[in-house]
């Protein structure tokens, strides 16, 4: 096999179509590993039109195996590689085995449903706690409004499910994306800076820094240069009470402008 | 006057413009102003006598032209081709399959030949075409659909056509053919779809089929045993880059890929002949002389497609005719290129799905360094420690150079998957925590301990490295040397630089704006040298600034 390159990002609208919901499939037996690089699909593919739960689009429910045609993973497998005509399901470049992969990340957001039920929050008070004592505008920004130091938070919950939300604030160091470190560069003059890695290469770095300017540097004019190894971002964790976090996630989980994912 | 002069121009610009013959091909070395089959010269060295540029005045490079490829809309379509350039005239391939002839003084167009392939055409991993290759007056170039189409390097007109497979079951042809004496020769690529491999032979004037060669043999031929029950029918073992050819020899060398399924063996136990090897053939008959298989039933997809270079070395005393091969798998081989046989290999990258090769080359395995239904992780990742981006080797510093990803692993699992044409055939996947570059949307977010880029130097006569240059990510950039010295390559962070041979010092650096995933070549015009490479969607001459 020759090289593989990023991989192509398809709307993927899994539109299926018969009108009896079922959530009694056949299912097979998936690994853990097969449902994390089913995540990673999943989030590259189809969450533009299904969005992070599964259950964007509606009467299909992907994350709780509620869906209207198929009967079982080998359909689900055959349904998003051919696609359905004349729906807005279309066909996708996606290998069996990727296939397979999003099916077994599903089935695992099924499993864990239940599990990783969160209490129920409230929206307004979320914006609330997110505007104040939260203190999340210092870092980040939602439409228009905030430091643009941290992610945008304006498309969060098209990306991102509920449990994902409420873990990065209980837990920011659980998972630091790569586009979202923080490096601190020193000059030959002593100058530090610190910021957001937005590029690099082998002779250069681009970043944000702390006063959100864009900086480039020549790597050959820094004395040291490395990446931030704790989360800038402060846990939640014994900050806010549970309620909090809920209204804190379900405020995150309505913030659903068009980004790219 | 003026008409006796007018005379004279046209007989010098005839003379200028002789054909190709394959005798030219032969001695390619011995007229460096022009760039005549894929990798340079019958050996593949892609190494340059051209002088003019040197490591002093590199500096002082610039572009000269730019041809921007009309490639569509298709984002798998990567402009990964090596132009050939003869008597001034400049011929590469737009992708997927179009013929463009440039002066390649200024980079305006001649002609075009365009070629829609069918929509049939499957290639698995791109829309691409890596060059032609030529002879007489005749370009040839192998399509995604796997047609095989002799133009007029004058016209621009086909010539013939032909059907040599079926794009349907994903055979598809994506290298630049090897032209020997008379006949045109190419293999097929699909060894993501279970074909079976082959290599095939055709007279240059008819594109009449004169020989052809199973890259996996049948029932009743030697080595069909080394595939468990009818495995062997949908065993893969592609080839999609183009071999090499000792003239003195008669021996044409060609690198197989992995067998089929990718990552799950069960179902094809043995060594499974000839895939990931290389094979020595007849060039006129293209009957088997040797092969040298480097992972004997690759679970890893580590294609062996990589470019035979071949050399002459002083080998512990005596003179050899040897192969170089860093390939896929890690390793690093010298092989005598006569007989096949074993003559060292070493890591040249983090290596732990084998702790060593035995004194014939066979690779010592490590018990559990195996795709699993859990994962494995294993170096090199499935992308290999190289791939197949052209190596160099200079005579002039004794050194072989490896465009290299190292420190780089994947996680291999295993996932079961039965055969239909048309289908990939996997049997699992290759991704995982640290598969691939991590690249998105053209940033390099890149961890080191995620791997990295290298230009590696290695000695040949003892395995060693001699120097590297570091790259933040990794490359899918050929190399070129030249005999000032000069090593030109560039990676997927957009730069297409100058190091110097000797030592790996940076000299030049150009920021050409997309990844480059092609080999650079040079040539020369009237005595002013020009260095070409394709990055993005065009294609980039440079020179001296005058």
């Amino acid at each position: 096999m020759g090289i593989a390159m990023r991989p192509i990002r398809i709307p993927v609208v899994i539109v299926f179509l018969l009108a009896a919901a079922s959530s009694l499939l056949a299912q097979q037996q998936y690994t853990p590993v097969e449902a994390e690089i089913g995540r990673q699909l999943f989030t590259n593919n189809c969450v533009s039109c299904h969005g992070p739960e599964g259950d964007a689009v509606q009467g299909v429910d992907l994350g709780h195996g509620h869906f209207r045609v198929a009967s079982s993973d080998s359909d689900l497998v055959r349904i998003m590689r051919n696609g359905i005509p004349a729906t807005g399901m279309p066909a996708n470049n996606l290998s069996q085995e990727q296939a397979k992969a999003i099916v077994a990340y599903l089935r695992s957001i099924a499993a864990s449903a239940a599990s990783n039920a969160i209490p129920a929050g409230d929206v307004s008070r979320g914006k609330a706690i997110f505007e104040g004592k939260g203190e999340c505008l210092s870092c980040h920004r939602v439409a228009g409004v905030g430091s643009r130091l941290g992610p945008d938070l304006s498309g969060i919950g098209r990306l991102r499910r509920s449990v994902e939300l409420q873990s990065a604030l209980l837990e920011p160091p659980a998972e630091v994306r790569p586009n979202n470190r923080f490096i601190r560069a020193v000059t030959q003059n002593g100058t530090t800076i610190t910021g957001r890695l937005l590029n690099q290469d082998t002779f250069t770095v681009q970043l944000l820094d702390s006063n959100e300017r864009l900086v480039s540097f020549s790597k050959s004019d820094l004395r040291e240069f490395s990446f931030v190894t704790n989360s800038p971002m402060p846990s939640y964790q014994d900050k806010l009470a549970s309620q909090d976090v809920a209204d804190l996630v379900s405020y995150l989980a309505s913030l659903k402008a068009q980004v790219n994912p | 006057m003026i008409r006796r002069t007018l005379v004279l121009i046209l007989i010098a610009a005839g003379s200028l413009q002789a054909q190709v013959s394959f005798d030219r091909i032969v001695r390619a070395d011995q007229e460096s102003q022009n760039w005549l089959t894929y990798s340079g010269t019958f050996f593949s060295q892609r190494h340059s006598q051209l002088t003019q540029i040197t490591p002093t005045n590199v500096k002082d490079l610039e572009p000269q032209w730019i041809f921007q490829a009309r490639t569509g809309e298709a984002s798998n379509t990567k402009f990964e081709a090596t132009a050939l350039v003869v008597d001034g005239v400049l011929y590469t391939v737009q992708p997927p399959n179009d013929i463009v002839a440039l002066d390649a003084a200024t980079g305006r167009q001649f002609w075009i030949y365009s070629y829609t392939p069918s929509p049939l055409a499957r290639p698995c991993c791109g829309r691409v075409n890596r060059g032609l290759a030529m002879l007489g007056d005749t370009l040839f170039m192998a399509t995604i659909d796997a047609h095989l189409i002799a133009v007029d390097a004058k016209g621009g007109r086909p010539i013939w056509n032909i059907a040599v497979a079926k794009p349907e079951a994903g055979y598809a042809l994506t290298l630049a053919p090897l032209v020997i004496k008379d006949k045109v020769i190419i293999g097929t690529a699909g060894g993501e779809y279970g074909i079976r491999g082959f290599l095939a032979a055709f007279e240059a004037k008819t594109g009449k089929e004169v020989w052809r060669f199973y890259t996996i043999p049948k029932p009743g031929e030697p080595a069909n045993n080394t595939w468990d029950k009818d495995s062997w029918e949908h065993g893969g073992a592609p080839v999609w880059l183009t071999g090499s050819y000792d003239p003195d020899l008669n021996l044409t060398y060609w690198g197989i890929g992995n067998p089929g399924s990718d990552y799950n063996g069960d179902e094809r136990g043995g060594d499974n002949l000839y895939s990931s090897s290389v094979v020595a053939l007849d060039a006129d008959t293209g009957k088997l002389k040797w092969y040298f298989q480097f992972t004997p039933h690759d679970e890893f997809d580590y294609d062996s497609v990589q470019i035979p270079v071949l050399a002459d070395l002083d080998w512990q005393g005596s003179p050899r005719k040897v192969m170089l091969w860093a390939n896929r798998n890690g390793f690093f081989y010298v092989l005598d290129r006569t007989t096949g046989k074993f003559l060292l290999g070493k890591p040249f990258v983090d290596v732990s799905w084998a702790s060593g090769l035995d004194q014939n080359g066979r690779p010592i395995r490590v018990h559990g360094k195996v795709p699993s239904r859990e994962g494995t992780l294993i170096y090199p990742g499935n992308q290999g420690g190289t791939n197949w981006y052209s190596p160099s080797y200079s005579p002039r510093t004794g050194l072989f150079y490896i465009p290299s990803w190292a420190n780089y692993s994947t996680l291999y699992v295993k996932q079961d998957v039965d055969y239909v044409e048309g289908l990939r055939f996997g049997g699992g996947t290759g991704n995982g925590p640290k598969a691939g570059a991590v690249v998105a949307g053209g940033f390099n977010y890149r961890k080191e301990e995620e791997g990295f880029g290298a230009v590696r130097a290695i000695d040949p006569r003892t395995g060693d490295m001699k120097w590297q240059f570091k790259m933040s990510d990794v490359t899918d950039a050929g190399i070129l040397t030249t005999a000032s010295d000069l090593l030109f390559t560039g990676g997927r962070e957009a730069y297409f630089f100058a190091l110097d041979a000797r030592n790996g010092n940076l000299l030049w650096k150009f920021t050409v704006g997309a990844p480059v995933v092609s080999g650079p070549m040079t040539y020369s015009i009237n005595g002013k040298q020009y260095v070409a490479v394709a990055a993005g969607s065009s294609l980039f001459a440079f020179a001296l600034r005058q």
